[in-house]
């Protein structure tokens, strides 16, 4: 937990935190053509929680965590670690992969949360101390109105689920490694690609669930 | 102790085991030579279930284990000590806590919540001592050389005193030295314990320490065993050759055979 979550706080605060600056900065010009600048907050607030927030918590954690799996894994595969686990009277999954999935389910929603809170702060600063388009309280009064039962879960339960894909696809690349250290390589990659796909279609079929409720 | 019986298994194309049979009892060493690919290491992990066969039975200590269930197969995996080709050594953990692994997991399996760690570390350090590395308790994996980590993985195999062990490859890449330095401890392992062996291995001089010496205790060496000493023939050779067996029997009978592959293994001497 310690390794995927605190590990993970590097690349996922300055990413939340620029995410946020991003959209109200590209809002900020969209929204002034339609004499809408008062809408900064909610755009941000709906925005990060719905789909950025998860999506690119978890495309970080899965660049970071699924490849750190499968090539851990992958590594004792090669070097006949698994084996030796299995002939010691250890079954692989209860000791190397269900730790794993538990971690990596339990940290990245708390991951996602501070995303969406640094995010929300970064959008905040360009809002109102730069660009002036609202004032500090409403721009938070705002923002959090958007925000329905509908959002909070879909922020939550996206990040519940990339957490379980990522940690799945990097054991499962991790654990039918082949060919040495070349195999090693070739298994790492295949997991970010296929936990990074996953994340997607995965967040199309929640968004499309979400939406006719 | 293990028996198998028209084993054969299938990757893809190719036969990895096929159609092979073969006893072993307690006490008793089969050294199993042959070419990269034959089928030498699979065959190995077969006996203990470590990959499933196609076709045949194999009986470890008694017990069918063909269509064993993985949980019900750890009991005698137990009872039986495994070397990998590279000690298969769990890189994460300390030298020492490799050696206690087998004790302490053991304990869990047997639900004996009172784990005595501190008896786990003096047999852990006792086993050490047996393969002459106990200084390297306290050490990583990575920090000893490929023959240490070698004889760890012998410490680790024999910690629990099993009955039957089985070597994968233990003199592969070391220098002549070490390599005799790792069969010595083999020998002494089964001498002392009377363990029985499966050994597979290139060099045909590993057979041949198995087949021609013996550990004697009293003066903590190998001795060369009498020509016509019955023990020689507790030492049996397997020569396999694409997934077959095509060879089975002693060391003489080796040395007489006029097949020109089991030839091969007798005449390259290093």
């Amino acid at each position: 937990m310690d390794l995927i979550g605190v590990g993970s706080l590097p690349i996922v605060v300055p990413t939340g935190a620029l995410s946020g600056a991003i959209i109200a900065l590209q809002m900020s010009r969209a929204l002034s053509t339609y004499g809408a600048n008062s809408e900064v907050g909610p755009i941000v607030a709906l925005t990060l929680v719905r789909e950025l927030g998860p999506v690119l918590t978890a495309l970080l954690v899965a660049g970071r965590n699924a490849s750190g799996i499968a090539s851990e894994l992958g590594s004792m595969q090669v070097t006949e670690q698994i084996d030796a686990m299995r002939a010691l009277g250890t079954d692989p999954v209860q000791k190397l992969v269900t730790p794993r999935l538990l971690a990596t389910a339990t940290m990245l929603p708390c991951l996602t949360v501070i995303a969406d809170a640094i995010g929300w702060i970064a959008a905040y600063l360009i809002a109102v101390p730069l660009l002036h388009l609202v004032s500090s309280g409403y721009y938070w009064s705002s923002s959090w109105r958007a925000l329905v039962p509908n959002d909070l879960a879909q922020g939550l339960i996206k990040p519940l689920l990339f957490g379980i894909i990522i940690s799945l696809v990097g054991c499962y690349y991790g654990l039918r490694t082949t060919g040495g250290t070349q195999g090693v390589g070739r298994a790492t990659t295949q997991a970010v690609v296929s936990a990074s796909i996953w994340i997607f279609f995965v967040t199309f079929l929640i968004d499309k669930i979400f939406v006719n409720l | 102790m293990v028996e198998f019986e028209a084993v054969s298994l299938r990757f893809e194309d190719t036969w990895a085991l096929h159609d092979v049979s073969f006893k072993l009892h307690a006490g008793q060493t089969h050294v199993i030579l042959g070419a990269a690919g034959s089928g030498k290491t699979t065959l190995l992990k077969a006996v203990i279930g470590l990959v499933r066969v196609d076709r045949g039975s194999v009986k470890l200590f008694g017990e069918d284990i063909t269509a064993m269930s993985e949980h019900d197969l750890y009991p005698l995996r137990g009872r039986t000590g495994v070397l990998f080709q590279e000690g298969g050594l769990f890189d994460s953990l300390q030298v020492g806590d490799n050696v206690e692994y087998p004790l302490l997991n053991r304990q869990i399996g047997e639900h004996n919540n009172k784990t005595d760690s501190s008896s786990a570390e003096t047999q852990a350090r006792e086993a050490l001592r047996f393969v002459e590395l106990e200084q390297t308790f306290d050490k990583f994996p990575s920090e000893v050389s490929g023959g240490m980590r070698r004889r760890v993985g012998i410490a680790r195999a024999i910690v629990t005193e099993p009955p039957l062990v089985l070597y994968d490859s233990p003199t592969a890449g070391l220098d002549p030295i070490t390599a005799n330095t790792i069969m010595a401890l083999i020998l002494k392992e089964r001498d002392v314990r009377n363990t029985a062996s499966l050994i597979v291995t290139h060099r045909y001089q590993d057979g041949e320490l198995m087949a021609d010496f013996r550990y004697d205790p009293e003066r903590q060496e190998l001795v060369r065993l009498p020509q016509d000493g019955g023990s020689r023939h507790r030492t049996r050779f397997i020569v396999m050759k694409q997934g077959e067996i095509v060879f089975f029997g002693t060391r003489d009978e080796l040395a007489a055979s006029s097949d020109q592959y089991v030839k091969r293994f007798v005449r390259h001497e290093e």
